[in-house]
């Protein structure tokens, strides 16, 4: 954007922060390169083996703060997939609480000033959420044999409409780790990309209490995104796995 | 010039934020009006809110990303 650097208030593109880079020097980017977005992944991991390591150390009857903070996620994300899966997805709790943690802990890390955001990568979230999709349909497979395909026909529907709704419903059924993919990256990456654009604002004298406010305003939403967000993704998984487990519609 | 026209199109395609903002708000204000119809039920439905916010998002979501694409990526 050659044009904006002539203003007086973009300085910067909002989308610069997204950029990755090498941490040390600035040479090729390689699937072994320590890269900031490697960094604030190993941050994110950091900090959740310290608030659960540290959080269930003392074991104590009346918890300390730490440990609340641990025991709530725990039983928050047990009672969601308990509630939603059923008894038999409780085996599955431990990957949804580790898919949880790393995009909870990723998002509220990236609302640090200067910080880069792993879940704002499309690469990160497109893992994530293909691996979602690849591991429910193996195991849908795996649990139930061929009436899996059960998912796509819907038995009290007219038999007229069945197989246009079966088309539909392979469709969406293949868009699902697309969309639950983007979704993450994309209303983080907005989150900051508008952050950027308020600060590009605030250069100019006119406007500049309007944009800080705006910066608040945002930074408040983008704290409340973060959370939806994970839990978001948390319990589409939750609701993916109990397809898989009870296709039957 | 084909900047330009790209630009444009990168507005039209905000407008799509907006109508995720009405999916949003028809999905929160729904979900409102039955919570205080019914209190008790509505703990219950608070993950069925959460999905429907998602997928009414995500729409918006998408409308944003294909601007970003116009402005930066064609």
């Amino acid at each position: 954007m050659a044009e904006d650097k002539a203003e007086p208030g973009l300085v910067f593109h909002p989308l610069d922060q997204f950029i990755v880079k090498p941490l040390f020097g600035d040479g090729p980017v390689s699937w072994y390169t320590p890269t900031n977005l490697t960094f604030w992944m190993a941050l994110a991991l950091l900090a959740i083996i310290a608030v659960f390591v540290f959080g269930s150390r003392g074991r104590a009857v009346i918890p300390s703060r730490l440990q609340s903070i641990a025991e709530l996620i725990y039983g928050f994300i047990y009672k969601m997939v308990e509630d939603v899966t059923g008894k038999e997805g409780v085996k599955y709790f431990p990957y949804i609480m580790t898919l949880f943690l790393f995009v909870l802990f990723s998002n509220y890390l990236s609302q640090i000033p200067a910080s880069y955001s792993p879940t704002s990568m499309i690469a990160v979230t497109a893992v994530m959420g293909f691996g979602v999709f690849i591991a429910v349909t193996i195991l849908g497979f795996v649990k139930n044999g061929p009436a899996f395909l059960g998912l796509f026909w819907m038995s009290d529907a007219p038999a007229i409409l069945r197989p246009v709704i079966a088309i539909i419903e392979v469709i969406s059924y293949f868009v699902r780790p697309v969309s639950h993919s983007i979704r993450l990256a994309g209303n983080i990456m907005a989150g900051h990309a508008v952050i950027k654009v308020f600060a590009g604002f605030a250069a100019l004298t006119l406007v500049s209490p309007v944009a800080i406010l705006g910066i608040v305003a945002i930074f408040g939403l983008e704290m409340l995104v973060s959370g939806i967000q994970a839990y978001v993704f948390t319990i589409l998984t939750c609701v993916y796995l109990n397809d898989a487990l009870h296709p039957s519609h | 010039m084909e900047g330009d026209l790209a630009h444009i199109g990168a507005g039209l395609a905000a407008i799509g934020s907006g109508a995720a903002a009405i999916g949003v708000g028809t999905v929160a204000g729904n979900y409102l009006a039955g919570a205080l119809r019914n209190p008790s039920a509505a703990a219950g439905q608070t993950a069925t809110l959460f999905i429907g916010l998602a997928f009414a998002e995500a729409l918006g979501i998408f409308a944003f990303l294909v601007s970003l694409l116009l402005m930066f990526a064609v």
